[in-house]
């Protein structure tokens, strides 16, 4: 089969090319590093709005709390919290190497862990809500967990939180934490791809399409949406770990619950490169980073501007995404059938 | 014999308009039960009201000797109740076999059962029930895009794949091409037969309940006016007067 032998090669390419692109481009560790950060939250928030149905505008909650959460095991597996942050990286609080790794591991496992509990728990509440009504529910909790956040002076208050800096040097620095990201990423990615080749994957289509039929046909659609949107949460709760070991330094409002930013862009990715689909938060995650790297370098003060307007005409225009697009283009690339003139004979 | 769906003194009003008032009838399991009635006689709300779609009033609802009048959709869904809509609900972005798979009963799965990937089994189970239904020809073909009555028939194809021990069907021939309604009436009654699926069906050709049904009951302004078999029925004065009186 030549179509399975393209798509090998193709995936065998896009892995070569993770692998080597921090060496072919080292000045731009920390932007692919992001870029894979957008990766990830693209594809989970399509999870729930593509595949689901479900618009999630809270899913940069999962981001911040699991900033936090992999920054309080960091730190409480060797000193006291509380003492920890009212020194505000003082520099008197040293980490070992085993220490500082350990701590990223078990920090950025028990984010991914402890945000699939929040968003059952989560779920359980806004899950009623249908269209916009979830979206703003979410966006609320977000919001809401921000600012609690920054009152809350045992994780540092409005200040946020200090982490140790990666014990190497810098540019090695960056590269562990661009493959932390690609290899989330590329986790994200397989998750993705098998998780919607199951009966599951179905199902939840299904509440998208209809959810009134789906439980008339005994699906268990609200378990089924907690489970998706845990699964989702896991992956940006580890993405919010490795992101608080790489920015050593953040803030409540500004790194982690930074709803206008990540929690807006994380859509307009999807959107742009189509909903629903496999691969277009991937398209539409590169296409964004790219436009944004671009404008915030070489329209500096109009960048807002050009970002307000990319959204504007995504939303307008473009609806679909370019996966929407091509799949309209070019069906046979996605083995659909178009058998019209048969089923208008037969009528 | 033992009824499987026993209605009892159920009311239902939607502010001022009673559409159901004390009505009381059984479905006997493994028979083929007719609903009949002049359109808005209440019909289609009763349906409602015994699959859980909207808490009933006043009354008593049991399927299979258990109260499950204050159940929610899914869970009566889930004891192999299951309805058809008038109206017909499909899945319209998905292909004939799509709607099928995504019919399998969810109920007999746990978590790990609903992560696995289709099996050769449920592809052929969609196959076999499209062929079955007479829409093996246009299954790979957007659901949307098929005629009303061949959604119905989809429609009922899916039911048949979640293999519920009971199917309310709501006017399965509404909207099906006459020269193929025949051949619907056949593959209900072999739904029943075969498959050993109780029927209760709302239908409005007087002419299809009759061939099907063997125990009949009519409503009329939502209180049931009559019940017996089909001679009875089609020879009771006040159901003859309920339809003329409707036209
Ligand atoms: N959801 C609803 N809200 C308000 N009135 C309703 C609703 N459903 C049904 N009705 C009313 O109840 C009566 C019975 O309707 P229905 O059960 O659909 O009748 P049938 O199926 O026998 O044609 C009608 O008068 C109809 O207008
Ligand atoms: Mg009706």
């Amino acid at each position: 089969m030549t179509v399975a032998r393209n798509k090998t090669i193709l995936y065998a390419l896009i892995l070569a090319f993770t692998f080597i692109s921090p060496f072919l481009f080292p000045d731009f560790g920390t932007q692919l590093a992001t870029l894979w950060l957008m990766i990830i939250v693209a594809l989970t928030w399509d999870m729930t709005g593509g595949q689901m149905g479900y618009n999630s505008l809270g899913n940069i909650f999962f981001y911040g709390t699991g900033m936090y959460v992999a920054a309080l095991i960091a730190i409480g597996m060797v000193y006291d919290v509380g003492d920890y942050t009212n020194a505000a990286g003082g520099g008197i609080y040293e980490f070992t190497d085993l220490q500082y790794f350990g701590g990223l591991a078990l920090g950025v496992l028990g984010a991914g862990l402890f945000c699939s509990i929040t968003a059952v728990v989560i779920g359980y509440l806004t899950f009623g809500l249908r269209g916009p009504y979830f979206a703003i529910g979410t966006l609320g909790v977000a919001i809401a967990a921000g600012e609690l956040v920054s009152n809350w002076d045992w994780a540092g208050g409005g200040q946020g939180i200090a982490l140790p800096v990666y014990p190497g040097d810098l540019d090695t620095g960056k590269i562990f934490f661009y493959f932390l990201f690609a290899a989330v990423g590329v986790g994200t990615f397989l998750f993705a791809k098998w998780l919607y080749g199951t009966r599951f994957g179905a199902a939840i289509n299904a509440i998208r399409d209809d959810e009134e039929k789906a439980d008339a046909m005994g699906i268990h659609t609200l378990r089924y949406k907690l489970y998706t949107w845990a699964m989702a949460a896991f992956f940006v709760g580890m993405a919010g770990g490795i992101s608080a070991f790489q920015l050593i330094h953040f803030e409540p409002l500004e790194s982690a619950y930074q709803t206008i930013n990540l929690g807006i862009f994380m859509v307009v990715c999807v959107l742009l490169g189509g909903k629903g689909t496999l691969w277009g938060p991937v398209i539409g995650a590169i296409l964004f980073h790219v436009f944004k790297e671009v404008t915030w370098n070489y329209l500096l003060g109009w960048q807002w501007v050009a970002l307000g307007a990319l959204i504007v005409v995504t939303v307008v225009y473009f609806q679909d995404g370019v996966m929407g697009w091509l799949l309209h283009k070019r069906p046979e690339w996605f083995g659909i059938k178009v058998e019209k003139k048969v089923a208008e004979q037969a009528e | 014999m033992t009824a499987i769906i026993e209605v009892q003194g159920v009311s239902k009003s939607f502010g001022g308009v009673v559409a159901n008032h004390d009505v009381t009838m059984s479905v006997n399991s493994g028979m083929i039960t007719g609903l009949i009635g002049p359109n808005g006689s209440g019909k289609t709300t009763l349906f409602n009201s015994i699959v859980g779609y909207h808490p009933i009033d006043a009354g008593s609802i049991r399927f299979e000797g258990e109260e499950i009048s204050r159940l929610p959709v899914q869970q009566i869904a889930r004891r192999g109740l299951l309805r058809t809509f008038q109206q017909t609900r499909i899945y319209g972005a998905m292909n004939g076999v799509e709607n099928m798979l995504i019919s399998l009963p969810h109920r007999k799965m746990n978590i790990w059962d609903a992560l696995k990937t289709y099996t050769r089994e449920d592809y052929e189970r969609a196959d076999h029930l499209l062929e079955f239904v007479g829409l093996y020809e246009k299954r790979l073909l957007k659901s949307g895009d098929l005629s009303f009555g061949q959604q119905k028939l989809l429609e009922f194809a899916m039911a048949l794949m979640n293999e519920p021990t009971c199917l309310l069907l709501d006017e399965p021939t509404a909207g099906i091409n006459p020269t193929l309604i025949n051949g619907l009436i056949d593959r209900l009654k072999r739904a029943n037969t075969e498959f050993g699926i109780t029927l209760f069906v709302i239908e409005h050709n007087m002419r299809v309940i009759m061939n099907m049904a063997e125990t009949i009951y009519c409503l009329a302004h939502g209180e049931l006016l009559a019940q017996g078999t089909p001679e009875e029925i089609q020879n009771d004065q006040s159901v003859i007067d309920a339809y003329l009186g409707a036209h």
